[in-house]
């Protein structure tokens, strides 16, 4: 499946100044991961040492955090777009 | 105590006082990390009770690099003592911080000034939020104040009172068709993408998260430099109740007050309570919500500083309670039949929060309590609609006495 990744304007840095990413995956886990493939920086800013997202990491799919779904096990479909955005404002 | 940078709460990376609010390394958030103070305590009480009535008095320990010339009066608000709230309650020295004094009418008045100061200085010429509602008044009338344009995202469904009131000051009012954590979400999304913009709660949130330890300065300045036992305070994204407590911390280091940390109790609606949960489940993890509450202005599902308001009350002995639709409406009248202070819903929960505890037997005879009230009754008129019971008659003197007459 192939499905389009927003990134924040912190993570640009490491994309080469990319504010999107084309990747491949059947959950927003594999997706990730081929994020991560293409800009290895990305691994450990979003993900701690077990492989879940940082306590701070928000993911969204199609608009809907990611843990009011199945987390990173949520399926995706062709021409999702998985935003990423940093939990830290509001209030 | 000039600040010297900004910090990640999370893995401690230093950053310059520039408009971020993430760390690049962890996503963690950035706060503002302060030289320890060069002056002694007694200059430093001296320097506070010479300087002007509003929160400017404490610029020694908030983060600009000078007092703004015009700013909106904020802050020195009542702290009322309580004692037929504290007698209902079976409690014993009761003070109630009154925010509703404030110029729009919450404590949202405190960040936005300190939010808006460095924004200024940093150069950005236009000042916007994500609001519950108090928040976008107090951008829109600071913004007015100022001369600088507003823009400010509300959810769509949000007390009209509090989109009537921000409205009137001239700031664009944007109304966006989802709850809080959406409005929130857009913004963060916006504020990557207009540089120009200061998002109060948003890039500039580091310095605004500090307007909140102007709470704790004043209770202590107003206790006659003395620290409260205990403390409770509405959590919505955990920010005011954390810097509360830090607000008590920096006056403590700084040798302004003796004593520890109060006991810090966090207050949620029931209908939206991830930090409640979090702390009942004995995890610093906030499992985000949908919320569905009337608290409105406590509405927030995903809230960023949750995991540190779960740590601060476990740290202090507190707790962080939740409260149903019908605790806070009890909680509202409670609170203004005894102090005649008409909270809203926020404040109804912090009440509601308050009565619990006291039932529970959790505060003792001889504690001394802070209640943070946070926002005004006249937001949220809809919670107490059908409540009161109001006896229309004739205008007849025989009307009034059949009516009222028997009772007055």
């Amino acid at each position: 499946m192939a499905v389009t990744i927003k990134l924040p304007t912190q993570l640009r840095g490491v994309a080469g100044g990319a504010a999107e990413a084309q990747s491949d995956g059947s959950t927003v886990g594999e997706v990730l991961e081929g994020l991560y493939a293409q800009h290895g920086e990305l691994r450990e800013r979003l993900a701690g040492d077990d492989g879940e997202l940082r306590r701070f990491v928000n993911v969204y799919l199609k608009g809907e955090d990611i843990r009011f779904l199945d987390g990173l096990a949520t399926p995706v479909s062709d021409g999702d777009e998985v935003t990423i955005l940093p939990a830290v404002a509001g209030g | 105590m000039p600040a010297e940078a900004l910090k990640c709460k999370e893995c401690s990376t230093t950053y310059p006082l520039a408009a971020s609010y993430v760390c690049e390394r962890c996503f963690g958030p950035l706060e503002v990390a302060y030289r320890a103070p060069s002056s002694s305590a007694d200059e430093l009480k001296r320097r506070i009770q010479a300087g002007p009535d509003t929160l400017w008095r404490y610029a020694d320990f908030l983060p600009v690099e000078r007092v703004p010339r015009t700013s909106l009066p904020t802050g020195l608000t009542p702290l009322v003592r309580a004692d037929r709230l504290a007698e209902r309650l079976g409690l014993g020295e009761l003070w109630i911080k009154n925010e509703t004094a404030n110029p729009t009418h919450s404590f949202k008045d405190r960040v936005v000034s300190i939010a808006l100061a460095r924004a200024v200085e940093l150069g950005f010429d236009t000042v916007a939020c994500a609001s519950t509602g108090n928040l976008a008044g107090a951008v829109a009338a600071h913004a007015a104040y100022a001369g600088l344009p507003a823009y400010v995202f509300v959810p769509a469904d949000l007390e009209p009172e509090k989109i009537l009131s921000a409205g009137a000051y001239g700031a664009q009012i944007v109304a966006v068709r989802g709850n809080y954590d959406a409005v929130n979400r857009l913004c963060t999304e916006i504020s990557g993408e207009r540089e120009r913009w200061a998002f109060v709660n948003v890039n500039v949130r580091p310095y605004y998260a500090e307007g909140s330890k102007t709470l704790a300065y004043e209770t202590v300045e107003q206790l006659g430099w003395g620290l409260p036992d205990r403390v409770v305070a509405p959590i919505a994204s955990g920010s005011l109740y954390t810097k509360v407590a830090r607000g008590f911390d920096d006056f403590i280091a700084a040798g302004l007050v003796n004593g520890a940390t109060p006991v810090m109790h966090g207050a949620q609606a029931e209908g939206c309570s991830p930090v409640a949960q979090a702390f009942a489940a004995g995890t610093d993890v906030c499992r985000p919500v949908k919320p569905d509450t009337i608290a409105k202005s406590l509405a927030i599902g995903n809230p960023a500083d949750g995991p540190y308001a779960t740590e601060l009350a476990r740290r202090t002995g507190g707790s962080i309670e939740a409260v149903n639709d019908d605790e806070i409406r009890a909680g509202i009248r409670l609170l203004a039949e005894t102090t005649g202070i008409f909270t809203e819903t926020a404040g109804g929960v912090t009440t509601a929060t308050l009565a619990k505890l006291a039932e529970r037997g959790e505060i003792g005879a001889g504690e001394r309590v802070v209640v943070y009230i946070t926002g005004d009754g006249l937001k949220t008129l809809d919670a107490v609609k059908g409540t009161i019971d109001v006896a229309e008659i004739e205008p007849r003197l025989e009307a009034f006495e059949s009516t009222i007459g028997v009772t007055a």
